[in-house]
């Protein structure tokens, strides 16, 4: 008996140790994570021609990433992720063995080594004023003497030295009101050329010693009308420029004494013109392009400014830079779409009329319209020129078309994902998608053959490997039915592309895709961009016949009022259910707790003229609604306003023809932050799927204290708003920051806390009766982390065990946010020595499970940190009731445990959400971290007390039992001969 | 269900006089003027929660910088306009460094109308709203814009119209207004009317409360004392706390070893008289046989 309990205590003190070790030991990477790299959609690649580099390509992306690819393969050599406010803005090679990037408006320019990718200079460059950033590398020319970049920043011409980045000169253009358009350098001359305009009318050259700076000429002529401010060089002495309009080209010759003029009408050069003309980059010489609405005309300069339409074609046409691929010859290409296929056509610049090579290729439709081409030539086997083209898609994925084919494609879009959710996957029938995976029992009993040597530790290196190898390529993890875990899930993801993707949770694979028709430019929606998902149906009673879908939200722009658009897809197929524009705006989608019959989800949409919605619009959805209409209330932050303002619903739209499913609201409360002292910088609050096991927590000395549980809670942080710009941009006097626990339905402040000389950014995460939030503070310049717990005083007389018994206690009754709140709370700060960039808390099926905080750290990894050392309740020397209770001693910082990264030795990079998703299992949490990069793993943050874990031996059981088994009967066969010996004798 | 109801009904019963009399005690008054800005000189404490019937009662005033001033409640039954229902009066207490607190409020309410009665029980009939506002600057009314608070018209009537404010200010800012009724508003609401139609106000001012600070140690403490303490700290339990788990088992033992001591005469002393009878002698010798074979 003695020893039971002994043992029991012992295995309570192991359940409660202060230290969970959540590490993996190494053979156990990649068993339940994954990780994939992206880039983002390219914005510019620049290939390289000299011999070591010649099956790279370098690309930079719009999200700040520069890198390195491999043409053959598509694969990464190497990636570095700038920060989010360092656009990149232009690339070159420079010495064949330097990758330079401008970035940052022009004041940052650096240099990497192109093999590896390791920075080798880097210099700012300081200009008066915001302006354009060009940047321009000395080409062609062999000799050394030529090493000087050439970089237009902030109003300023600087030469800098690729070798070092030494500035060798510069040239201050700031006292002229000059916009300056281009820096045009001609190969084999030491001029430069600055041109650009003045006003609006003005247009300027000057003429620039390349070597040294000094200014040799500067001519200005004025234009009788006015420019547009677009500028393309067709010739080494000729300019086109729009006029203000739209309507009229103007040839601009600048070599000769004086500058001269020439304009010329589209509408006299192509019949039915209409619309303002929009110019594209001039591919080569001579020759230029002008997109007017979704014709692309091409037109060329003739050498007395004469313009002559070449040709024009109505399809969707992307032209790629000039290509030199020998001493005289230049080419460029032209992608264009005709139905699902696309054509490939390379030119020679002074041969419009005939095609050096022309490819079709059918593309995948989801892929969608074909953005950028980048040409790159190539010696084939017969000795002649080849040619591939990079190719970057509509949804941001990046191809590589050679001979006719896709030789390789990136699903770049993943690296800006914009939503996730997660759907359950088909419920295991015959006929079901599903992977094909048993394998036969030979295999079996040889994986377990195997396993069983490895417990045993007499397994050879050979076998180890043969093992790591089975378990990693697990088939059961990657198959596409529902298992009994709830491991299993598809993660649907919205990218910035408009583009849904279904990644499988088992290896991360893609298992469908599709390229939102709502979500696609359009005459009506010119800007769309997806804003969010919800569940739409989740099918329960007929989980075996009807496929979950998802809700899609979108606008078309980025401010609130904009015209909404929705869209549901099936989550098993793929397929876009159906798609419309609404005739409302979308500010705010509110998912209600309510299902129809067919088990939709009902959703609010609140408009910006603070109209509701309801959907779906069906009789039987309103009457549902009807029937909870006075228990709705919603609320709005007005961040730039300082105002949260809450509503209830009324039936009925006033003064719209609009039908049963609209809505009025009205003001019921409203906080108004003083503006004077108070910016809103984070609101944040519970999840609605949440499920919190325990109302009440039982503190040392049988004392009960019941959490206040409520899900109208938003915790809202606001801070000075002289201290809302970065860290040190306001003293330790003037910053200030007060956090809120505001109820969102009777608009009560039920806790309101100020921290003097913090400062933000807040990062915060809510959970049960908890928040926690991350801050700087200035007075012990570190960061800092507090918890305010939230306690319902209410219900604290239900302690007797009598009053339990006898139903004499209120625990049962209905919660009333009108009565008066009588809420108690904890709270306690803490130091911690990272900076955080996006926080999340973990959730479990029922809430049993105690919870831990993910920080995604500012080194891009993904840490987890125990609740328990965020306990408002912690204390120097916790009494021995607190002790067992599992209270950890008081410290000021927050431990960081090396072990407890999640993410291990991988970086998630440009991360920007943590999302959880809670198993079947109550244990186990699914985790997905998204940046640039992707990250998924299982987390057990009380380890798996409910399952056995994967490595766990059946077979070693199995041969354990038969053993003994045998071992028993073999036992009795013997003492049964030996009875019978002994009665004998 | 039935005896839930009773209980439940019971139990609001017994809890109305209660909590409306627990409510005049003096808790809330430290809570306003526990937490001053900072920087503040140290103040006087000053009650702010007063029965609006006592408001003419006079007081001496503090300093010269005192100014006094006005702001003016006003309320609305359902979605009718907002008109003037009574007046705040408050002293605005400058600060040496140029802040500007509120203090002493007090506030008078004006009683309801006829027609504002009717409105009033309308709104009990329909369980709808009865919507308040301030401004949200008291220098300047109504400042940026008005705060707003609101509550089911069937949480307020008691004996009379019980309502509670408590008004958050940031110098010479409301933040918000938590209103309602000063108990609590059980769900289902039931309809009641009030027996005298007039108020009885609670108010209370609010300001921020400071954050505790992190713990700051020095160097030593977490690892130096506690570690020690740590170690001093176990002779301080008792010898059977810490080896209860060997003594039981021990004290066992010894119990069985007495037992079969005692046993070990009885059992000579059965086993000479065996002529005593012939069952005992049957039962003892069949164990001691067992032995033998063994």
């Amino acid at each position: 008996m003695a020893t039971a309990v002994r043992l029991l205590v012992l295995f309570l003190l192991f359940l409660s140790s202060p230290n969970p070790i959540l590490s993996l030991y190494e053979d156990q990477v990649g068993l339940m994570d994954w990780h994939q790299q992206y880039i983002g959609k390219v914005r510019h690649a620049v290939f390289h021609t000299q011999k070591t580099g010649r099956k790279r390509v370098v690309v930079y992306t719009e999200e700040n990433v520069l890198a390195s690819l491999d043409l053959r393969h598509g694969e990464i050599f190497w990636r570095r992720v700038l920060g989010t406010n360092d656009a990149i803005d232009g690339i070159d090679i420079a010495l064949g063995k330097y990758v330079i990037t401008l970035s940052s408006g022009g004041s940052i320019l650096r240099a990497w080594n192109l093999p590896n990718g390791q920075m080798v200079w880097e210099s700012s460059l300081q200009g008066p004023k915001h302006s354009k950033a060009l940047l321009s590398v000395e080409k062609g020319s062999k000799s050394k003497k030529y090493n000087i970049v050439i970089v237009l920043s902030r109003g300023c011409l600087h030469a800098v030295s690729s070798i070092d980045g030494e500035v060798l000169w510069k040239k201050d253009f700031d006292a002229q009101s000059l916009e300056i358009q281009q820096v045009i350098q001609l190969p084999g001359s030491d001029f430069l050329y600055v041109v650009g305009f003045s006003g609006s009318s003005l247009f300027e050259v000057y003429q620039i010693n390349a070597k040294n700076g000094e200014m040799l000429k500067h001519e200005i002529a004025s234009f009788s009308g006015d420019f547009s401010g677009e500028l393309s060089l067709v010739s080494s002495e000729m300019l086109v420029a729009l006029d203000a309009t739209g309507s009229s080209l103007i040839t601009i010759s600048f070599h000769s004494e004086q500058i001269s003029f020439q304009q010329a009408y589209i509408s006299h050069l192509v019949e039915g013109f209409s619309g303002p003309a929009m110019m594209l980059p001039s591919p080569v010489t001579g020759i230029f392009a002008v997109k007017i609405n979704t014709v692309t005309v091409f037109i060329e300069v003739t050498d007395k400014g004469k313009l002559e339409v070449l040709d024009k074609t109505e399809q969707p046409t992307v032209i790629s830079d000039a290509l030199s691929f020998s001493e005289t010859q230049q080419a460029f290409a032209l992608v264009q779409h005709e139905g699902n296929k696309i054509h490939f056509i390379v030119k020679l610049a002074d041969n419009w009329g005939s095609n050096l090579l022309k490819e079709t290729i059918e593309l995948d439709q989801q892929r969608g319209l074909v953005h950028k081409v980048f040409i790159h030539n190539y010696i084939r086997t017969d000795r002649s020129h080849g040619f591939r083209a990079l190719v970057v898609m509509e949804d941001h994925s990046l191809l590589l078309l050679q001979q006719g084919a896709v030789v390789w494609s990136r699903e770049d879009g993943l690296a800006s994902i914009v939503d996730v959710t997660t759907s359950e996957l088909p419920v295991y029938k015959e006929g079901a998608l599903v992977a094909k995976v048993e394998h036969n029992l030979f295999e079996w009993l040889k994986g377990h053959w195997l396993k069983l040597k490895g417990t045993l530790m007499l397994a050879s290196p050979e076998d180890v490997a043969a093992i790591q190898r089975i378990r990693l390529k697990s088939s059961e993890k990657s198959k596409m039915t529902r298992d009994h875990n709830g491991f299993r899930k598809f993660l649907i993801v919205l990218t910035r592309g408009g583009k849904l993707f279904a990644l499988h949770t088992g290896d991360g694979q893609i298992v469908w895709s599709v390229l939102l028709h709502s979500l696609r430019y359009s005459d009506r929606c010119q800007h769309p961009m997806g804003v969010n998902l919800y569940q739409w149906q989740v099918p329960h009673h007929r989980a075996m016949d009807e496929n979950p879908s998802v809700l899609i939200v979108g606008r078309c722009g980025q401010r609130s009022d904009a015209q909404g658009v929705i869209s549901f897809v099936d989550t098993y197929t793929g397929r876009e259910l159906r798609s419309f524009g609404l005739v409302h705006s979308i500010a705010q989608v509110i998912p209600l707790p309510f299902t129809d019959s067919t088990e939709q989800c009902l959703h609010l949409i609140i408009d910006a003229d603070k109209h509701a919605h309801l959907y779906p619009k069906t009789p039987e959805a309103v009457g549902i609604f009807q029937s909870e209409l006075s228990k709705v209330y919603w609320y709005s932050v007005e961040a730039d306003n300082g105002i949260i303002r809450g509503y209830g619903l009324k039936s009925g739209c006033v003064g719209k023809e609009a039908g049963e499913d609209c809505f009025d609201t009205r003001e019921l409360w409203s906080v108004v932050f003083p503006s004077e002292s108070e910016k809103i910088i984070a609101t944040v609050t519970r999840k609605p799927n949440e499920v919190v096991h325990t109302q009440a927590k039982v503190v040392a000395d049988q004392d009960v204290m019941y959490k206040y549980l409520s899900k109208n809670l938003l915790f809202v942080a606001t801070v000075a708003p002289k201290a809302s710009g970065e860290i040190g941009s306001a003293t330790l006097e003037e910053s200030w920051l007060i956090v809120y626990l505001i109820d969102t339905v009777t608009g009560r402040i039920l806790h309101r806390m100020s921290h003097h000389g913090s400062h933000g950014p807040v990062h915060a995460v809510f959970s049960e009766n908890w928040v926690v939030y991350h801050y700087f503070n200035l007075r012990a310049h570190r960061y800092e982390m507090s918890v305010i717990e939230i306690y319902d005083q209410s219900r604290a007389e239900n302690k007797d065990v009598w009053k339990l018994v006898l139903g004499k206690h209120n625990l049962t009754l209905p919660i009333s946010l009108y009565s008066r709140a009588e809420a108690m709370t904890k709270s306690q700060s803490y130091f911690i020595t990272h900076s955080v960039k996006t926080m999340a808390v973990t959730l479990t099926a029922k809430g049993i499970t105690s919870k831990q905080l993910l920080i995604g750290t500012i080194g891009d990894q993904v840490l987890a940190l125990d609740k328990r050392f965020l306990d408002p309740r912690r204390t120097v020397n916790p009494s021995q009731a607190e002790r067992e209770e599992g209270i950890i001693p008081l410290t000021d910082t927050l431990p960081i445990i090396p072990q407890s990264y999640i993410t291990h030795a991988l970086k998630v990079e440009g991360l920007r959400e943590i999302v959880i998703v809670p198993a079947k299992l109550e244990s186990t949490t699914l985790v997905f971290a998204h940046g640039v990069d992707l990250f998924f793993t299982r987390l057990a943050p009380s380890k798996t007390y409910d399952s056995l874990t994967e490595d766990f031996s059946y077979a070693l059981l199995l041969l354990t039992i038969v053993a003994l088994v045998a071992a028993i009967f073999v036992t009795w066969v013997l003492s049964e001969r030996k009875d019978l010996q002994e009665k004998w004798r | 269900m039935k005896r839930v109801i009773v209980t439940f009904f019971f139990l609001t019963l017994s809890l109305f006089p209660f909590s409306s009399f627990q409510f005049e005690s003096d808790e809330l008054l430290l809570d306003d003027e526990e937490f001053g800005l900072e920087g503040a000189p140290p103040r006087f404490p000053e009650p702010a929660s007063i029965p609006a019937a006592r408001s003419s009662r006079k007081r001496h005033s503090d300093s010269d910088s005192d100014s006094k001033i006005q702001f003016s409640l006003e309320h609305a039954f359902g979605d009718s306009d907002f008109s003037p229902a009574g007046t705040f009066s408050a002293r605005l207490k400058t600060w040496n460094h140029g802040g500007q607190t509120l203090t002493k409020l007090r506030f008078s309410r004006n009683g309801f109308t006829d027609e504002e009665k009717e409105k009033f029980k309308k709104l009990l009939q329909g369980d709808d709203f009865y919507r308040i506002r301030l401004p949200s600057n008291v220098l300047s009314p109504p400042g940026r814009d008005y705060i707003i608070s609101s509550v089911k018209a069937r949480c307020l009537p008691r004996d009379g119209l019980d309502e509670h404010f408590v008004i958050h200010t940031e110098g010479v800012n409301i933040l918000a207004v938590n209103y309602g009724s000063p108990g609590s508003c059980p769900y289902p609401r039931q309809l009641k009317l009030p027996v005298k139609w007039s108020f009885n106000s609670h108010t209370v001012l609010k300001n921020s409360e400071q954050a505790p600070r992190a713990p700051i140690f020095t160097e030593e403490v977490p690892g130096g004392d506690n570690g020690e303490g740590e170690v001093v700290q176990p002779p301080e339990r008792s010898f059977w706390a810490k080896y209860w788990m060997y003594l039981i088992p021990l004290g066992l033992i010894v119990m069985n070893a007495i037992t079969q001591a005692m046993n070990m005469p009885e059992e000579q002393a059965t086993g000479q008289p065996a002529t005593q009878g012939q069952p005992a002698t049957g039962v003892q010798r069949g164990p001691s046989a067992a032995v033998r074979r063994r």
